[in-house]
């Protein structure tokens, strides 16, 4: 039970300081409507569902990587410490993934409601699609998590980031945009399963893996 | 890492000789488009190999790193990761060499082959990451933690994906592999000595490096 109590006294925490400062988010999402907007304009029409899954993750990156990195960039090193010590590491960086998970929602809800109208599409599977968008976004804020921490060690560089996150994020992000593909086409269950399986697998161990490492990370 | 012994060395330098010479000269089988490239089966699947058993050396002592925090493990799991990617380039030349010669062109969209060039991706992102820290013991546990992150995904990127998916590669997507084209098992002869000496070789080299290493820090 005190698990839980310090998990979400750490979510209300998050929400409370970046909902005092909503220039962040606020940044983050600008961001994902101005790229949405800059697509819209420039490409007008997308036919290929391959090309329309693709542009659509590509803008989801890039607005993850906005929305994740800066986090921790805000935080003082002195404030993350006091932090840590009050609820220790593991409960910290659960509540900063799920956080994140929530955010990433949230901006991807957003994304996929004015995607669609700018680019309308037909859907075969809707269950799997937007299954496809809450795992796709989660295991972004999920992975990013662990390493906008890493990156934020070595002297918080955003283009470290960049070079840490892409070939980590590419499996994830290869299997999303074949589940979101297939299901646009309307493909059977039992072909997505394994890619459902997969995807599942790898938020959850990338979860694990992250709340089992940042103890490592968090005096440095 | 304990010297290695010299009837190791011998068994080396034995295997690496017997491959180079028999693996050139011995029968194979005669069959269409290979041809006489089958024999990159001995030095180009070989390279990938040790290239995983180093990587996984490198994992290894990266988690002992981070429970002892002996400066020795993190030099060592920094070696394999270098003498990795030696044979990694090494796999990935002799493997454009033969693509050339089987499917007309030095790359093709193949999953194996984007898995591979991803994995020493994330590899290369290693050493940036290395080299952006000043402190040595900081140094030592972030990359070993990426390091570790690093690992599980490429494992999931060079033996899960690929196999999700139809790869060109022979034993892939109804291609036949070496043990369906060879049945009196003579490039088995060579195929599984040829591993163990280049193996035996990467962990040699990884070796003498730790030596050269450790004798320019204590002359410092």
């Amino acid at each position: 039970m005190a698990d839980l109590k310090n998990l979400t006294a750490i979510l209300l925490k998050e929400f409370k300081s970046d909902f005092r400062n909503p220039y962040v988010l606020g940044g983050a999402g600008l961001f994902l409507l101005s790229t949405l907007f800059v697509c819209y304009i420039t490409v007008k029409r997308i036919n290929t569902p391959a090309i329309w899954v693709a542009l659509y993750w590509i803008i989801m990156l890039f607005t993850s990587f906005n929305a994740v990195a800066k986090s921790f960039m805000n935080e003082s090193r002195s404030r993350m410490l006091y932090l840590y010590t009050l609820t220790g590491p593991s409960h910290f960086i659960a509540a900063k993934m799920i956080y994140h998970a929530l955010i990433m929602l949230i901006l991807s809800g957003i994304a996929i409601t004015v995607y669609t109208t700018f680019f309308q599409i037909a859907i075969g599977d809707h269950f799997m699609f937007y299954t496809s968008v809450f795992l796709g976004s989660t295991g972004l804020a999920i992975i990013l998590s662990l390493l906008s921490t890493i990156a934020s060690k070595a002297g918080n560089n955003l283009t470290l980031l960049a070079i840490l996150g892409l070939p980590i994020l590419l499996p994830l992000l290869l299997v999303t945009i074949t589940l979101m593909k297939n299901a646009i086409d309307g493909i059977d269950l039992s072909v997505q399963y394994k890619y459902l399986f997969v995807l599942f697998g790898l938020n959850l161990s990338s979860l694990g893996l992250s709340v089992v490492l940042f103890p490592y990370l968090w005096r440095e | 890492m304990k010297k290695l012994p010299l009837s190791f060395k011998i068994i080396t330098i034995i295997l690496v000789f017997y491959t180079l010479t028999a693996g050139l000269l011995i029968d194979v089988p005669a069959l269409n488009i290979l041809n006489e490239t089958i024999r990159n089966l001995f030095f180009h699947v070989t390279s990938w190999f040790s290239m995983v058993f180093l990587f996984l050396a490198s994992f290894v002592y990266s988690i002992k790193h981070l429970r002892s925090g002996s400066e020795k493990d993190d030099l060592l799991a920094r070696l394999f990761v270098q003498v990795g990617m030696v044979f990694g380039t090494a796999g990935m030349v002799t493997g454009m060499l033969w693509a050339n010669f089987t499917w007309g062109s030095y790359w093709v969209p193949d999953p194996k082959l984007n898995g591979a060039a991803i994995a020493m991706l994330a590899y290369l992102a290693y050493a940036v990451l290395r080299n952006s820290f000043q402190d040595n013991i900081q140094r030592g546990k972030v990359s070993a933690v990426y390091n570790i992150f690093a690992f599980v995904m490429m494992i999931l990127f060079v033996f899960i994906l690929p196999r999700m998916t139809d790869s060109l590669h022979p034993g892939n997507g109804g291609n036949p592999a070496f043990s369906g084209y060879d049945l009196d098992n003579t490039m088995r002869m060579v195929f599984y000595p040829a591993t163990i000496g280049w193996i035996f070789l990467g962990l040699w080299i990884t070796e003498l490096r730790f030596r050269m290493e450790t004798i320019k820090q204590r002359m410092k």
